[in-house]
């Protein structure tokens, strides 16, 4: 187990460095950088940009720059935000904070609401309450996401009692502890319920597919043949097995509600990653688009690895690295 | 051995989608939309760039048919723009200017002389006719997702099928590739390619590049999908068979390989156009894919991501429709697809 682990640390530093050089060179590729739009400005001397330049040197080639930046990494100097004007770290802290908060609150709605769906949705195979939910469910990821947001918000503002966007309300800083968490909630609710919408109702079809593969299989019936009560034969020998493929798809989940959440930051103006991201893209801010890259990959790989883990407890078959299959 | 030819089997795939009406009534709904489409300069009243712009926003356009109580042939009421008390245009119908509807008049199908405007779902900003500009649009939409998958087809069979066959250093290299892909989040990866795409690309150009970036994003998976199957393929007698005849690998790949694998790729093909068209609404949306004046269905939405327009004109909201639909359409026809091809699957479920 813990060979594993470090093994797969290796290989996803490995990646890592792949994906953040890949991202510098993309960055480079393009003709321009950030200081073409200072060395328009006339307010700043044609010296302070070369200055700038050769501070952040971004005249020597490409493989060097990519080193001086993976040096600073490693040193905990993340760059400058040439948009922002301030350290990158000062942006990214609380960006990511955001971001944590909105996929955090998503991936517990889709766990919760998915996952019985699935299995209700199962035990009624083709009754007119699965049949509905698999409408539903096409409906939902056939939806794209950022419509469902606009659509939703246009409702909100018909209805009124939900703030359109944004994360604070105005007198966020004059609020007593508990209306902040009160407000911010408040915040949450439309961005995460359209975020978490179309993964439930994927998490909805993958559950109801398992639990019916599971309910097929033969210690069900001997289950069942031993005259077990149904609530246990389904809850306690179906389920089980059932649930072990969904915990691979942590992981995956969480790469889809990164990438899901970016779009609806954005139109739902909540100051996470994904709307930095398109900032930084907009303006070249090559450091900014660099750390958040990498921040979402490394988030990415948490992701995978907890799932991993999780997989070992729940599922006591898989053993890494001792027999294992190809 | 009896001889078994996949011809007959995908007949019977064939025969048991026709039979799936949900998915051919989905399939006709796509031949209708790209039909569409392409004589979207025959059926538009106006071009996509045709602009008013003394009738920004203005609201959809009633066909009437009843002057005075009295059946006539179809005709326009003019509108006039006023503002009300704070500001806000509000176009009046103006009773006394008509508009006859022409038919099949200067090679579109319907519309009305100058200076009246028909505006079936309503007008954008600058005054441009939505509907005209949703069949203009479906031709990027719809050709985007097909093209990005075509390429990403190829890239992932090839990539998948070299890796599954030779295995051993190819095989890994190639799958930490896919790994490499599948781990970035898409629409972060979309935002940096599209960073690296220069901002003086002509439509052309900035089209291409868009389908290439899709179908870099969307390779991977499929890549991976196939590298599984040539796995077990390859162990087959014909594969040997092949191989002691001398055969090239690239031909044994190609030719023996890669066939067998058509059908189930084919569902999942459908299944990666919807998500490129989504994908391609998304880049759009934001402003970064297809640019104005060129329609998309995504960049047709991009007015309504602010919520004070869709509040006073809620018909920019339509073009999200079709995506909608369309989407929807590849998704169930990618399902029934893959129903058909593969029985088995479904019977996991009875």
């Amino acid at each position: 187990m813990m060979k594993h682990v470090i093994q797969r640390f290796c290989s996803t530093i490995l990646l890592l460095l792949i994906v953040s050089f890949f991202t510098f060179w993309l960055m480079h590729a393009t003709p321009g950088n950030f200081f073409d739009s200072m060395r328009l400005n006339p307010q700043i001397s044609q010296e302070t940009v070369a200055r700038y330049e050769k501070l952040y040197h971004l005249n020597d080639p490409l493989l060097v720059q990519y080193g001086h930046w993976l040096i600073n990494i490693l040193h905990g100097e993340w760059g400058y935000s040439f948009y922002y004007n301030v350290p990158v770290t000062h942006v990214l802290g609380s960006r990511l904070f955001n971001t944590f908060i909105l996929s955090f609150t998503s991936l517990i709605l889709t766990w919760g609401i998915g996952i019985p769906l699935g299995i209700w949705a199962s035990l009624r195979r083709n009754q007119w309450i699965d049949r509905l939910l698999s409408v539903f469910s096409f409906a939902a990821f056939s939806t794209p996401s950022f419509f469902l947001a606009v659509l939703v918000l246009y409702a909100a503002s018909r209805w009124g009692a939900l703030p359109l966007g944004g994360m604070h309300s105005p007198n966020y800083d004059d609020l007593s502890f508990i209306d902040k968490i009160k407000d911010t909630i408040l915040h949450l609710i439309i961005p995460a319920s359209v975020l978490s919408l179309a993964s439930i109702a994927s998490l909805q079809r993958i559950m109801r597919g398992n639990m019916l593969g599971v309910l097929r299989q033969q210690y069900i019936l001997a289950a069942r043949a031993k005259g077990l009560s149904e609530t246990v034969v389904i809850y306690r020998h179906a389920l089980r097995n059932a649930f072990n493929p969904l915990v691979t798809l942590l992981g995956y989940e969480f790469a889809a509600l990164l990438s899901g959440a970016a779009l609806i930051e954005i139109v739902c103006s909540w100051p996470g990653l994904g709307s930095l991201l398109l900032t930084a893209v907009r303006a070249k801010d090559v450091y900014l688009v660099m750390s958040s890259t990498l921040l979402a990959g490394v988030l990415l790989v948490i992701g995978n690895v907890l799932s991993d883990i999780l997989l070992t407890l729940v599922d006591p078959r898989i053993r890494y690295g001792k027999n294992q299959l190809k | 051995m009896e001889k078994i030819n996949s011809n007959s089997r995908s007949q019977m795939a064939i025969a048991s989608f026709r039979r799936n009406h949900v998915g051919m009534i989905c399939l006709w709904i796509l031949v209708i939309l790209y039909g569409m489409a392409i004589f979207a300069d025959f059926i538009c009243p106006y071009s996509y760039k045709d602009e008013d712009r003394n009738f920004s926003y203005c609201p959809p356009t009633a066909i009437e048919l009843f002057d005075h109580g009295q059946l006539v042939s179809p005709f326009v009421y003019g509108r006039t723009l006023t503002f009300d008390n704070v500001h806000r245009r509000v176009y009046v119908i103006d009773q006394t200017q008509k508009y006859p509807l022409n038919i099949f008049k200067n090679g579109r199908l319907f519309g009305v002389n100058a200076p009246g405007r028909f505006y079936l779902w309503g007008a954008d900003a600058r005054g441009r006719d939505i509907f005209s500009r949703i069949w203009y649009g479906a031709r990027i939409s719809l050709s985007i997702g097909l093209l990005g998958v075509g390429i990403s087809f190829i890239l992932g069979l090839l990539i998948g099928g070299i890796a599954g066959y030779y295995g051993g250093w190819v095989d890994s290299v190639l799958m930490r590739l896919c790994e490499m892909f599948m781990m970035i989040p898409g629409f972060y990866l979309m935002l940096a390619l599209r960073a690296a795409v220069p901002e003086n690309f002509n439509s052309v150009q900035v089209y291409l590049s868009v389908v290439v970036i899709l179908a870099l994003i969307g390779w991977a998976s499929l890549a991976r999908i196939i590298r599984g199957m040539t796995l077990s393929l390859r162990e087959r007698d014909y594969v040997l068979a092949a191989k002691t005849l001398g055969v090239s690998d690239f031909v044994i790949i190609i030719k023996h390989i890669l066939p067998q694998t058509i059908s189930f790729s084919l569902a999942t093909l459908m299944l990666t156009v919807s998500s490129y068209i989504l994908a391609e609404a998304g880049l759009s949306v934001v402003g970064l894919g297809i640019q104005d004046p060129i329609p998309s269905w995504g960049n047709l939405l991009s007015d309504a991501m602010g919520i004070v327009p869709v509040i006073f004109a809620p018909w920019i909201l339509i073009p999200g429709l079709f995506i909608f639909i369309a989407v929807m359409c590849f998704n169930i026809v990618g399902d029934s697809l893959r129903d058909a091809f593969d029985p088995m699957f479904k019977e996991g479920e009875n």
